[in-house]
């Protein structure tokens, strides 16, 4: 018997000892039994998910050109107003406010596969995330019964008003005004916010501005029935071109006082909370986009035919398509097992009588590490697997008429928006350190445990472990060993001066990515294993296999990169040779790997994990 | 109204079709089972009848336990209630007389399902149906109208439509563009687990029929290009080479 949505999250017992903390996979090993794993979706899920693949191939795909177009403008809303239809913007919504009070990998579920829906995947991940979450998450009761009926109905369609010309990654140092009128009973707003994703045809904005001279920003919930607003024409972009964006103009805009969300001067902490949410949406959208155009590749590879073959019958052709889907299958098990660690950790604040609301912003911040690092490997994997697609289809690829060119143009938006990558990556060591100086996580003894081995003999590998993976599993510790040793000597040498360091955060947060994503993957695969049996997923223990490789191969070339660059003299060779030590890996055939899962997603002709 | 929708389970209409057990079993490895494209008309168009004039939707499958979430998906976009013969389907007969030993059970006012499956494509379920009820069946339905007991159809017929109108009961094999296919929606879907699904014994055991042993369709040959200017060498080719003149 199937399980339901909101059931499922409750089959790990949260709250336990087991229960993983955010950044903890660092310095501790999860379990394969204890993560959640795509192929554990239940019916239920399975059904919304092809719900939400049915209106992308009835709605959407028909209709691309016409959306990029922009020839209409009344055709974006008018096809949110059909997801709303189909209840695809009150997924997270609770039912008392006529949503659907999905869980939260659920609601990943459906951003997975409208993310491959281009513009409108944009249109209706800025709407149901960035637009409605501030509401649900920080208005009062009058704010949300108000807002969020019509929200997840698609009554009013929602914009975030954070951007400024001059106000982007620096999102506080916004200089939009809001002044309370001297009756007390409106806020008047003035400023110029810039790239507004459905600006064009909001009827509400989550407008950030900051109270007379206040240092931090608040936030407003802003009808456009309030007057004050106008707008520039639509932005010429690169891609996204259906997308609405727009530059909008707050003059003299007169919201009731009521409106204020939340507590005054704490609208820079609902921008970061709600964009930690959209962080890991995003990145599982990249991925619904990376199986999209993976599947297209794997056709067209089929189909076309040079030498008087098909191109997928060649090696180079292969290697692609290989690489393809493991990193597609790679990150899609990272998001769903940090989605799973979220809906856990919210179960267990609300069994701790939390209220809701809070609960659900309290375990997404407690897994923003994950959050972070997991918009930077989707949207870059997204990268990856849509340049490829374009080189497999060759010349049809660079044409503008064939589905690769909308493709890799509407993927490059995924490694700016939502906080660029750089500042992901920054931002993933800098909340690991803080963790760590608070003393909510113990990275000193691991960290000083390594560099305690480092001075040892090295182990030889005398008592070899058994099992699928056991040497995988050994090669993972070591190389969250090796992120360990880089980034707590780059801390002894910098201190506090370290944020100022931003080639070394990059290569530290490789490490760390890296670390993440293929350990994701191995505990996937094990779990896969244990249901199906070894002999039934040999693609996914490959596809293991060969990430493993990659991310030690990059993790390694990141961490030598660092080394160089901050050690000298005995410090350095003692910690390359560590580093040689924690990233060494037996030889491994990864071309037959990569062919052997080549040949079996060629024989599916799509997509098949 | 009572209406009794009758859908087939089969491969999505993209899967690549491969054969196991030499060339006897189908290879449902990795398929994905969707309602059938004709069945999920002619559910559409019940949906629609049921708003309109109301009354209930029953579906019913003959199929095994993995015929399910493809039952749960047509409650899921609006059926109230399901019937799974449990038995599987082997032969356009036996699947006719499982459907009419459920209707005759169920006094329905009408019979629908798609034109054809799209696994087998025999497109004679409908008329089988209607033979062992004794009442009129049609295929293939573009349009069904209803006013009171009286049902107006469209059917495609050689070079034509024809338009006809009888009474209730009758059996129909839907096509498009009979109504629109729906998605379900979250409602729908949320709705569907609580939704009734009996499963029942099939009726009559027995086959007419036995399998032998199925054939892959021979791969597309190679496309030869004759230069526009030298019919004389086409002619040659299709006369000698293709033999077709």
């Amino acid at each position: 018997m199937s399980t339901t949505a909101t059931e499922q999250s409750k089959q790990v017992p949260a709250g336990t000892e087991s229960a993983i903390k955010g950044g903890e996979f660092l310095i501790r090993e999860s379990e394969a039994k204890d993560v959640f794993i795509p192929e554990e979706w239940s019916e239920e899920q399975k059904m919304i998910a092809q719900t939400c693949h049915d209106f992308l191939e009835q709605e959407i795909y028909p209709r691309l050109e016409e959306i990029d177009s922009m020839e209409h403008p009344e055709l974006m809303p008018s096809l949110l107003d059909k997801a709303g239809e189909l209840g695809l913007l009150g997924t997270s919504v609770p039912e008392r406010y006529d949503g659907f009070g999905m869980n939260f990998n659920t609601s990943m579920l459906v951003a997975e596969v409208l993310g491959a829906g281009h513009s409108f995947a944009v249109a209706i991940s800025a709407h149901t995330g960035i637009g409605t979450l501030p509401i649900l998450y920080y208005g009062n009761e009058e704010q949300k019964q108000k807002y969020l009926p019509k929200l997840a109905t698609g009554e009013y369609k929602a914009a975030y008003c954070l951007t400024e010309p001059d106000s982007g990654s620096d999102a506080n140092s916004g200089k939009t005004k809001a002044v309370l009128t001297d009756d007390g009973k409106h806020y008047v707003i003035n400023g110029q916010k810039m790239w507004i994703t459905n600006g064009g045809f909001a009827d509400l904005f989550i407008v950030f501005a900051k109270i007379d001279d206040d240092k931090n920003l608040s936030a407003f919930i802003v009808e456009k029935e309030f007057g004050g607003i106008t707008m520039n024409e639509e932005e010429k972009k690169m891609g996204i071109k259906g997308s609405s964006t727009r530059q909008i103009f707050f003059n003299d805009c007169k919201v009731p006082a009521e409106n204020l969300l939340s507590e005054r001067g704490n609208g820079f902490k609902i921008a970061v909370n709600i964009l930690n949410i959209g962080r890991i949406k995003l990145g599982v959208a990249a991925i619904g986009a990376c199986k999209a155009v993976t599947s297209r590749a794997v056709n067209y590879a089929n189909e076309r035919k040079q030498f008087g073959q098909s191109i997928s019958n060649f090696g180079a052709i292969k290697h692609k398509i290989a690489q393809m889907a493991t990193k597609t299958y790679v990150s899609e098990s990272a998001h769903y097992r940090a989605g799973q660690n979220i809906d856990d950790a919210y179960d267990s604040l609300l069994e701790q009588g939390m209220d809701p609301a809070k609960a659900r912003l309290k375990s997404v911040e407690e897994f923003a590490i994950e959050c972070a690092i997991l918009k930077v490997h989707g949207s870059e994997v997204l990268d990856f697997v849509t340049d490829e697609g374009v080189q497999i289809y060759g010349g049809m690829g660079y044409s503008a008429e064939g589905p690769m060119d909308r493709a890799y143009r509407d993927a490059r938006i995924n490694r700016i928006f939502e906080g660029t990558n750089e500042i992901n990556r920054m931002l993933s060591i800098d909340m690991l350190m803080k963790r760590a100086l608070k003393g909510s996580l113990d990275l000193m003894s691991p960290a000083m445990a390594v560099q305690k081995e480092l001075m040892s003999i090295p182990d030889f590998g005398a008592e070899e472990e058994e099992g699928l993976f056991a040497t995988e599993k050994k090669a993972l510790r070591n190389l969250k060993k090796a992120g360990l040793m880089v980034a707590g000597a780059a801390v002894q040498k910098f201190m506090q001066k370290l944020g100022e360091e931003q080639e070394i955060l990059m290569n530290l947060a490789d490490m760390l990515i890296e670390g993440y994503v293929a350990e994701s993957a191995l505990l996937r695969t094990e779990k896969l294993a244990g249901m199906k049996g070894e002999e039934n997923i040999k693609p996914q223990i490959d596809m293991t296999r060969i990430y493993l490789y990659e991310a030690i191969e990059k993790a390694s070339n990141a961490g030598k990169q660092a080394i160089y660059a901050f050690a000298e003299g005995d410090e350095q060779r003692m910690m390359l040779m560590g580093l040689k030590r924690f990233t060494k890996l037996q030889p491994y055939n990864l071309k037959e790997a990569r062919r052997r899962v080549a040949d079996f997603v060629i024989s599916k002709n799509e997509y098949p994990f | 109204m009572k209406i009794l929708v009758c859908i087939t389970h089969v491969p999505d209409t993209t899967s690549r079709i491969a054969f196991t057990e030499n060339n006897t079993k189908f290879d449902s490895n990795g398929i994905q089972y969707i309602i059938g494209p004709y069945d999920d008309y002619a559910l559409a168009r019940a949906v629609e009848l049921k708003e309109e004039t109301g009354g209930s939707i029953t579906v019913l499958n003959v199929g095994t336990q993995e015929t399910e979430p493809t039952i749960r998906k047509a409650l899921a976009i609006g059926a109230d209630e399901a019937i799974r013969v449990n038995a599987e389907p082997v032969d356009s007969f036996f699947v006719a007389k499982q459907i009419a030993a459920v209707a005759g059970e169920g006094q329905y006012d009408m019979i629908l399902m798609g034109r054809e499956s799209i696994d087998f494509n025999g497109g004679m379920v409908h008329g089988m149906v209607g033979e062992l009820l004794g009442i009129p069946s049609l295929s293939p339905v573009m349009t069904l109208e209803l006013d009171g007991n009286q049902a107006t159809m469209t059917r495609e017929i050689e070079g034509g439509k024809e338009t006809l109108q009888l009474n209730t009961p009758f059996v129909a094999g839907c096509q498009e563009p009979i109504a629109e296919w729906k998605i379900p929606n979250m409602r729908g879907i949320m709705s569907a687990r609580t939704k009734p699904l009996n499963v029942i014994e099939p009726a009559e055991d027995g086959t007419a029929t036995k399998l032998e042993k199925f054939e892959l369709p021979p791969a597309k040959g190679d496309v030869k290009m004759i230069d526009a200017d030298n019919v004389g060498e086409l002619v040659q080719l299709l006369k000698n080479e293709a033999k077709v003149l």
